[in-house]
């Protein structure tokens, strides 16, 4: 039998002052991350704020200094190169309140068109939002975060103990924070490819969740008499292989989207990648410590 | 010997579903090709569809702007009840301003035959007169109207225009989406949907003293100087552009036109619009014809004006204005400018499909060339190659032939999940493609969580068989509840998300669900079927 991790005996929730440290930071970070979105100061993608995107595949290396000299040389003004060496790939975006989509992206083609003729250009993309479909977009986002969270307490509701409950979304929470807040200071785009991370990270988050709160429960109700910081302690080193095996097969898969599933899948799997290490982490240390908070160091099946 | 039947029903549904997968899939397999024709025929035969971003092609979203609709509505009404009052010789005052029709003063006669001709028209008081303006569900009727004409009007436009599969639908009240798989020339195409395509033929106002005032021809930048140097100084008609390509530089020039304000032809009386090659130049023109009616009109019209300039004008673009050398009977015309063949057949298209009875507003624009599609799919294959072995060998490794039970029941899961897509006929998007990934690695998640139980009940001295029992019991209500959690999600990203967001949401939610089919019932039966045959004593875990 292989076995990575033997019969552990961690002191999880002795290390939760480590841990407030770690989790207030990220939180704090994703908090702020929100009211600089709500501020309208964070890095809004085209498909929330308006614009055009255009990528272009070269046959050779091109610089984003060349291609910004072209552009600027062209008249547009506040864009946001990002460029892909490794495919030879450069991908333009201009925010903006245009109302008559078209033409800035025929600038763009026909201004680096011109300008790199001799690594023939090939355009992978164009994508141009105005801004009626913009804030729609915007709207729908936010009505699927609000129905996702509501679906997923309600579920919690029904399924644990108020402590548990409670436990577990504000891990949830704090995972889907602390992603956001890591993309917020990376300077990603918030967009709609990431909100839907987001929301996978928050289904995703709660897997490892049940993991750990099922085998605590199991084990309160089993040793009545144990000190409750205990039980938690044992139950998450009784399950520490199985939620780090599971954390780690899923990681294979998204680890392999990030390194190579491309340019256009990137972010994604980078927020997915993120969203399974802080939700595995905050099993263990935000959502058992805050059931202990709860509980008041209390076994709650103990009938007193 | 009841367990052995019991497993025997299983292994027969497990064996129908993969059958099941087997044929739904097989169209998207070459081997597809390869198959007698009353299977063709007979069973299913398109697969999963490949989204726009992994094909290539556009998604539109276009705005019908009905407004523009109702005021040219307006102004048609307008100018028949001027014209009809004044054939009767009834002195009022008729001006448009704006959706409203103002009457000052108005004669009870002159009221009388506005009101008995237009019974759509609402009417109001203003100081020495009266106003007339649509009624409500007069104007809402133009807007859906306008609508329904611009579904079909394009429908017709992409038809001519060639493209396989298109997708054409109404969204909202006044939205049209248009998808556009595999299309060859993006720009071409949304220029071809994306034009209203009015067709006018006007007299230039050549005695006008304002005409000899104007440059003979501008670069395109110096137009809004020329229109605002202008502004004010047109008398009635208007002034727009036409456009030359000068052949020997290339470079684009514009000139000027003074039109009249009548508009003495349009395109709605067209029959015919196709290309044709003028042999002394060898350049493409469009020659257009004429209904019966719009012959008529067309001699009467040249008949009349011999020796004046007509100007044919799309879209508020002047074509070419020639002189009227004598009055031209039967109906033939033709348009001809600085255009190439491709311009030129896409005239003819969207001439012939007729006009838009309100221009479109594009709202939003994804294109996606080909070969991104491509470089997607690419990507996309290595990626879950790469994570399907990884998480393979690991099972295997780590748990030796559990792990490989676990590793039949990853494959069983692809390959049930490909069958359901294909089944529903699903679109796999780039994002649908990472659902997939991601549920590889998430459906070895339940195997996990029932073999880190059983490796505990063993500990604790139970039988194989016991241990692989109690381990699926105590695990069930865990796994069950992880795989929720995802569901709701999914559901919730599938309900409001669009386009490749959907494809993730679809795979996805399918990946789970089939994820638990495969863990509670796929990995059991197997299980099972070992220790049927011999009692095992220990268990490779």
């Amino acid at each position: 039998m292989i076995e990575f991790i033997r019969k552990t005996n961690i002191d999880f929730m002795g290390k939760r002052r480590y841990a407030v440290i770690i989790s207030g930071i990220l939180l704090l970070l994703g908090i702020f991350a929100l009211v600089q979105i709500n501020r309208g100061e964070a890095n809004l993608g085209i498909d929330f704020a308006g614009g055009t995107a255009v990528q272009i595949k070269f046959s050779r290396p091109v610089s984003v200094h060349e291609v910004r000299g072209a552009l600027e040389g062209a008249g547009l003004k506040d864009m946001d190169i990002q460029d892909f060496p490794s495919v030879n790939k450069v991908l333009v975006r201009v925010k903006g309140k245009e109302e008559t989509l078209g033409k800035i992206s025929n600038l763009i083609i026909s201004t680096l068109g011109q300008r790199f003729g001799d690594a023939a250009p090939v355009i992978d993309s164009t994508t141009e939002i105005g801004p009626k479909v913009g804030s729609r977009l915007k709207h729908d986002a936010l009505i699927a975060t609000l129905f996702a969270t509501a679906g997923i307490l309600i579920y919690i509701a029904l399924r644990f103990q108020w402590r548990f409950s409670v436990g577990a979304t504000i891990a949830t929470f704090h995972d889907v924070l602390a992603v956001l807040g890591i993309f917020f200071i990376l300077g990603k785009e918030i967009n709609l490819i990431l909100v839907s991370a987001l929301l996978i990270v928050a289904g995703y988050s709660l897997t490892d969740t049940v993991v750990v709160f099922d085998r605590i429960r199991e084990n309160m109700r089993a040793a009545i008499k144990d000190p409750i910081q205990s039980i938690v302690n044992r139950s998450i080193n009784e399950v520490l292989s199985r939620t780090a095996i599971t954390s780690m097969t899923t990681l294979f898969a998204s680890v392999a989207l990030l390194l190579f599933g491309g340019e256009v899948i990137h972010d994604f799997a980078l927020a997915i990648t993120l969203g399974i290490v802080i939700g595995t982490y905050s099993s263990w240390f935000v959502a058992s410590p805050v059931v202990l908070l709860i509980s008041g160091g209390k076994n709650p099946f103990k009938k007193s | 010997m009841g367990m052995k039947k019991g497993i025997l029903w299983r292994l027969i549904a497990i064996g129908a579903v993969v059958a099941a997968s087997l044929i739904f899939f097989l169209p998207n397999t070459p081997l597809f090709d390869y198959m007698p024709g009353w299977w063709k025929k007979n069973m299913p035969g398109r697969g999963i569809v490949l989204g726009l971003d992994l094909r290539g092609g556009i998604h539109l979203v276009f705005e019908v702007e009905g407004d523009k609709a109702v005021a040219s509505t307006v102004e048609r009404i307008a100018q028949s009840v001027k014209a009809e009052l004044e054939r009767k010789g009834i002195k009022a005052g008729v001006k448009q301003e704006g959706m409203e029709i103002v009457l000052t003063p108005a004669p009870l006669e002159a009221r009388k035959i506005i009101e008995d001709a237009y019974q759509e028209l609402a009417i109001g008081e203003v100081p020495g007169g009266v106003s007339y303006t649509l009624k409500e569900s007069e104007v809402k009727n133009i807007k859906a109207g306008a609508v329904d004409q611009a579904l079909e009007t394009i429908r017709n436009r992409i038809d001519q225009f060639g493209v396989a599969e298109p997708v054409i639908h109404r969204q909202a009240e006044n939205e049209v989406v248009v998808q556009l798989p595999g299309v060859k020339e993006p720009e071409r195409a949304i220029e071809i949907i994306g034009k209203t395509a009015r067709l006018e033929f006007r007299l230039l106002d050549d005695q006008s003293p304002v005409a000899a005032e104007l440059p003979q021809s501008i670069f395109p930048e110096e137009e809004e100087r020329v229109i605002t140097q202008f502004a004010g100084k047109i008398p009635p008609g208007e002034m727009l552009f036409g456009r030359v390509v000068d052949e020997e530089t290339g470079r684009v020039r514009k000139i000027p036109y003074l039109l009249k304000k009548d508009v003495l032809l349009t395109g709605d009386l067209l029959t015919e619009a196709r290309v044709s090659i003028d042999q002394r130049f060898n350049e493409p023109y469009v020659s257009i014809r004429f209904n019966t009616e719009g012959a008529r009109i067309f001699e009467e019209v040249t008949g009349k004006n011999v020796g004046k300039r007509l100007a044919i004008i799309l879209d508020n673009n002047v074509y070419s204005a020639p002189v009227i050398r004598e009055r031209i009977a039967g109906g033939d015309a033709q348009i001809s400018g600085s255009f190439t063949l491709d311009e030129s057949r896409d005239l003819a298209i969207v001439l012939k499909a007729g006009a838009l009875k309100a221009p479109l507003k594009m709202l939003q624009n994804i294109t996606v060339g080909p070969s991104l599609g491509r470089d997607s799919i690419e990507a996309g294959k290595l990626a879950g190659l790469l994570a399907s072995i990884v998480v393979i060998l690991f099972m295997l490794v780590y748990y030796k032939v559990s792990g490989l039970i676990a590793d039949l029941a990853v494959l069983l899961n692809i390959l049930l999940l490909l069958g359901a897509m294909a089944s529903l006929n699903a679109t796999l998007t780039l994002p649908g493609i990472a659902g997939i990934i991601l549920a590889v690695g998430m459906a070895v998640d339940s195997n996990v969580l029932m073999f880190e139980r059983m490796r505990e009940e063993l500990r604790t001295g139970k039988t194989p068989k016991a241990a692989v029992e109690s381990g699926y019991n105590k695990a069930f209500w865990t796994i069950f509840d992880s795989h929720v959690t995802t569901l709701i999600t999914s559901a919730v990203l599938f309900q409001f998300g669009t386009g490749p967001i959907k494809g993730f949401a679809v795979t996805l939610s399918l990946g789970v669900a089939i994820n638990l089919f495969t863990a509670l019932i796929g990995t059991k039966t197997i299980f099972d079927l070992l220790h049927t045959k011999r009692e095992v004593r220990r268990l490779s875990i």
